[in-house]
C-alpha cells in the first residue's frame, strides 16, 4: 500500500524532532496527544495517544439497567447527543422487538437530523479555526444556537438531551415546535450560500485543503473508515440509505460523494449533507402523523437472551452498538463501535509527509470527537 | 519651529550650559510624545479591531468597561498586563529572553522618527527616509529570532524560523514595490515624496505597486492571512508561546505599533501623505492611515491563513516578478517623458 510510505521530502534528512502537540492544544479537538516528528516542518511521523477522556462507559454500561444506561450516551459524542440516544435505544428496541409508534419515530429523525445539521456547523466552524478563519466559527455557532434553543424547547436541556427511550419518546413536541423549526430551515437555508462566501470559494481555502491528506478508497475500507471519510473518498456508502433503520427508507435525499478522498472533499459532503438534512427534516415534518408518542413496554426491561449489534448513521460514521443480554434487567455486555475512534486510526496515514500546518487540516477534517474516542 | 529651536538652543547658551543638556532634553520629549502617541494610538487599533471583529462575526464586542461601546477596555486590558506576575521559564537563556521584547519594540519606536504627519510634523526629516525605514524594520525579525530561540520551546523555535524565512521573503518585493515611487520623485524623503503628489496621488500611477506593497506590509506585521509565525492553530503562539504579562504586552504594543507604521509608510509613499481638502494635514494622514489599518484588519477576519510554502511561492515567485515589472515599466515611462 503506497499511502503507508512515509515521503522523504530531502535525500539528506537533517536532525529530526520531536514535537508534543497536545493534549492542550489549540487544534487537537480536545484532549488528543499527538507526538510530531518533524524534519523541518514536514511530519514524518504521527503518533496519537488517547486515553484522557476515558471513562469506563462502557463497564457502567454493564452495571446499569438498560434505561440507565442512555444519559451515559449522550457523553459520548456530546455535539451529537440525541444519535447516540437514537443508536442505543435502537439496539435495545431491535433485542426485545418492540414497535416503536408512527409518531415517534418521526419525532426521532426530526431530532435526529437537526442534530447532525448542529454536529456539521461545529465541525464547519472548528475546521475554520484550525485554518485561521475565525468568523466562519461564529457564523456556524450562530446557527447552531438556534437549533440548540429548539432542542430546549423540546427536551429541557441544549446538549445531553437524554430524550430518546426504549420505545419511544418521553414527551411531545411542544406545540410552537412545528412552527419554530420550519422557521429555522427558512432561515437556514439560506445561510448555507453565506458559508461558500466565506469558505468554500475563498481561493486561500481552496489552495489550502485540495490535494492533501489524500485517503484512496482501498485504505478507507481496509481502516473500516465510516461516514462523511469515507464518502469524501468516493464511496457511496451511507447507512441511512444501505441499511435503513427506523423511517429512513420513507424520505428522499442524496447522499453526497467525493472523487479524490482529500480534505476538501471532506469538506464539500459534509457541507452539502446539511443541505441534504434539511430536505429530510422538511420532509419529516411535512408528514408528521398524529398519535402516541411511547410503545407498549414492560415495566421491567428483560430483554431475552441473546445479543445484537445495531449500527446508526452518525454525523461521525457508523455508530454501531453491541449488547449481549443474559436475561436480566442489566446488560451482560455492552460495546460502542465509535466511528471517531475508528476514523482517527488512520491520521498517521494520511498525515505523514505533510507540513504541521496541513496536517491540522488533516485532523480537522476527521472531525473527531474525544468524549467518543475514548469512552 | 526653527526660531524656536533656536531661542531654545540660545537660551541654555546663555546659562553656559553646554549644547548636549537641551538636545538630550529635546530628545526626551520629543521620545515621549512619540511613545504616548503610539500607546493611545495602539490602545485605540486594539479596541478598534475588537469592534470591527465583532460586527464582522455577528456579535458586539467590548461592551462594558468605561461605558460606550467598551472604550477603556485596552486600558483595564493593559492594567491587568501589568500586574501580572513576570515568568521567565527555567530554561530560557534569561539575558535573550528579555531583551528580545525590547529590541522588537524599540525597532517599531525607531521607525516613527521618519512617519510626516503634517508639514512640520515629523521627528526628523531624513534624507535616507524611506532607506532608514526598511532598514529599521526588518530589525523586528532580529527580535523575534531572540524571542523564539531564547524561550527554550520548540514551538516558539518553529515559529520563529518562519518569521525569519517570512521576513526574508517579504522584504524584497515591499522594498522593489516602493522603487517606482522613488524613482518618480527622485528623493528618499519623507516629506519631498509627500510634497510631489500635490496634484496626484501615486496610487494611481502606481496602483500596482500599492497592491504589492499591500501585500507584502500584510506579511511584515505578521497579520492574517500571513500570520505563519504566530499560527495558532498550529504553533499554539509561536514566538511568544512562553511570553506572560508585561513582556507579552510589549510584543503586542510592537505589532500594533508596526501595523500602524506600515499603514503610514503606505499613506506617505501612495495615499498623498496629508494632502486633502478642508480638514488640518495630520488629520488628514491619520484619516488615511486608519483607513489602510482597517482594510488590514478586515482581510483579517475574512481570509484563512496561507501555509508556509504557499507563502514563500506568493513571494518568490508572484509578488516580486510583478514589482520588478512595475519598476521596469516605471523606468520606461519616465525615460520616455524625458
Amino acid at each position: 500500500m503506497e499511502q503507508t510510505e512515509i515521503i522523504e521530502p530531502f535525500q539528506e534528512t537533517m536532525e529530526e524532532m520531536y514535537v508534543n502537540m497536545g493534549p492542550q492544544h489549540p487544534s487537537t479537538h480536545g484532549v488528543l496527544r499527538l507526538m510530531l516528528k518533524l524534519d523541518g516542518e514536514v511530519v514524518t511521523e504521527i503518533t496519537p495517544y488517547i486515553g484522557y477522556l476515558h471513562r469506563c462507559h462502557e463497564k457502567i454500561g454493564e452495571n446499569r439497567i438498560y434505561t440507565q444506561v442512555i444519559p451515559y450516551t449522550d457523553r459520548l459524542d456530546y455535539l451529537a447527543s440525541m444519535y447516540n440516544n437514537f443508536g442505543y435505544v435502537l439496539t435495545v428496541e431491535r433485542l426485545m422487538g418492540l414497535q416503536v409508534p408512527e409518531r415517534a419515530e418521526y419525532m426521532r429523525v426530526i431530532l435526529a437530523e437537526m442534530q447532525r445539521i448542529a454536529s456539521h456547523l461545529i465541525w464547519m466552524g472548528t475546521f475554520g479555526l484550525d485554518l485561521g478563519n475565525f468568523t466562519i466559527f461564529m457564523y456556524c455557532f450562530r446557527e447552531r444556537e438556534k437549533i440548540l434553543d429548539l432542542f430546549e424547547s423540546v427536551s429541557g436541556q441544549r446538549l445531553n438531551y437524554s430524550f430518546y427511550r426504549i420505545g419511544g419518546m418521553p414527551l411531545d413536541l411542544p406545540d410552537s415546535f412545528l412552527t419554530d423549526c420550519k422557521a429555522f430551515l427558512e432561515w437556514f437555508k439560506p445561510r448555507l450560500p453565506e458559508y461558500d462566501a466565506v469558505m468554500t470559494d475563498n481561493i486561500i481555502f481552496q489552495k489550502r485543503v485540495q490535494g492533501i491528506g489524500k485517503l484512496d478508497q482501498k485504505a478507507a475500507i481496509d481502516y473500516a473508515i465510516s461516514g462523511p471519510m469515507l464518502r469524501g473518498s468516493g464511496i457511496k456508502w451511507d447507512l441511512r440509505r444501505n441499511d435503513p433503520y427506523s423511517i429512513y427508507d420513507r424520505f428522499e435525499f442524496e447522499v453526497p460523494v467525493g472523487s479524490t478522498g482529500d480534505v476538501w472533499d471532506r469538506y464539500m459532503v459534509r457541507r452539502l449533507e446539511m443541505a441534504e438534512s434539511v430536505k429530510i427534516v422538511e420532509q419529516a415534518l411535512r408528514d408528521l402523523p398524529p398519535g402516541e408518542i411511547m410503545g407498549k413496554v414492560p415495566k421491567k426491561l428483560k430483554p431475552p437472551a441473546g445479543d445484537i449489534y445495531s449500527r446508526v448513521e452518525s454525523p461521525r460514521g457508523e455508530l454501531g452498538f453491541y449488547v449481549a443480554s443474559d436475561g436480566s434487567e442489566k446488560p451482560y455486555r455492552y460495546k460502542v463501535r465509535s466511528p471517531a475512534f475508528v476514523n482517527l486510526s488512520v491520521l498517521p496515514v494520511i498525515g505523514a509527509g505533510h507540513l504541521v500546518a496541513d496536517m491540522v487540516a488533516i485532523l480537522g477534517s476527521i472531525d473527531i470527537v474525544l468524549g467518543e474516542v475514548d469512552r | 519651529m526653527e526660531k524656536t529651536l533656536e531661542r531654545f538652543y540660545a537660551a541654555f547658551a546663555a546659562l553656559g550650559i553646554p549644547w548636549i543638556v537641551p538636545q538630550l532634553i529635546l530628545m526626551l520629549v520629543v521620545a515621549s510624545l512619540v511613545i504616548l502617541f503610539i500607546s493611545v494610538s495602539v490602545m485605540f487599533m486594539i479596541w478598534w479591531e475588537r469592534k470591527i471583529s465583532a460586527h464582522i462575526q455577528v456579535r458586539y464586542g467590548p461592551m462594558r468597561v468605561g461605558g460606550w461601546h467598551g472604550w477603556a477596555q485596552s486600558l483595564a486590558d493593559g492594567i491587568k498586563l501589568l500586574i501580572k506576575e513576570d515568568v521567565i521559564p527555567a530554561g530560557a537563556d534569561k539575558l535573550v529572553f528579555a531583551l528580545a521584547p525590547m529590541v522588537v519594540f524599540a525597532a517599531a519606536l525607531a521607525a516613527y522618527v521618519i512617519i510626516p504627519f503634517g508639514p512640520n510634523l515629523i521627528v526628523r526629516d531624513l534624507n535616507i527616509g524611506v532607506l532608514f525605514y526598511i532598514s529599521i524594520s526588518s530589525l523586528t525579525v532580529v527580535g523575534i529570532i531572540m524571542a523564539g530561540w531564547s524561550s527554550n520551546n520548540k514551538y516558539s523555535v518553529l515559529g520563529a524560523l518562519r518569521s525569519a524565512a517570512q521576513a526574508v521573503s517579504y522584504e524584497v518585493p515591499l522594498v522593489v514595490s516602493i522603487l517606482g515611487v522613488i524613482m518618480t520623485v527622485g528623493s528618499l524623503s519623507m516629506i519631498q515624496i509627500v510634497e510631489a503628489q500635490q496634484r496626484i496621488w501615486f496610487v494611481i500611477p502606481q496602483f500596482a505597486g500599492f497592491l504589492i506593497y499591500l501585500t507584502a506590509a500584510l506579511a511584515e506585521c505578521n497579520r492574517l492571512p500571513f500570520d505563519i509565525p504566530e499560527a495558532e492553530s498550529e504553533l499554539v503562539a509561536g514566538f511568544h508561546v512562553e511570553y506572560s504579562g508585561m513582556r507579552f504586552a510589549i510584543f503586542f504594543l510592537a505589532e500594533y505599533a508596526n501595523m500602524f507604521t506600515v499603514a503610514a509608510i503606505a499613506t506617505t509613499l501612495f495615499l498623498g501623505g496629508w494632502h486633502g481638502p478642508l480638514l488640518p494635514p495630520w488629520l488628514w494622514f491619520l484619516i488615511k492611515t486608519y483607513f489602510i489599518i482597517f482594510v488590514m484588519m478586515w482581510l483579517r477576519w475574512t481570509l484563512a491563513r496561507l501555509r508556509v510554502d504557499q507563502l514563500m511561492n506568493l513571494g518568490w515567485k508572484v509578488l516580486l516578478p510583478l514589482a520588478f515589472l512595475n519598476m521596469g515599466i516605471t523606468g520606461v515611462v519616465l525615460v520616455l517623458r524625458g
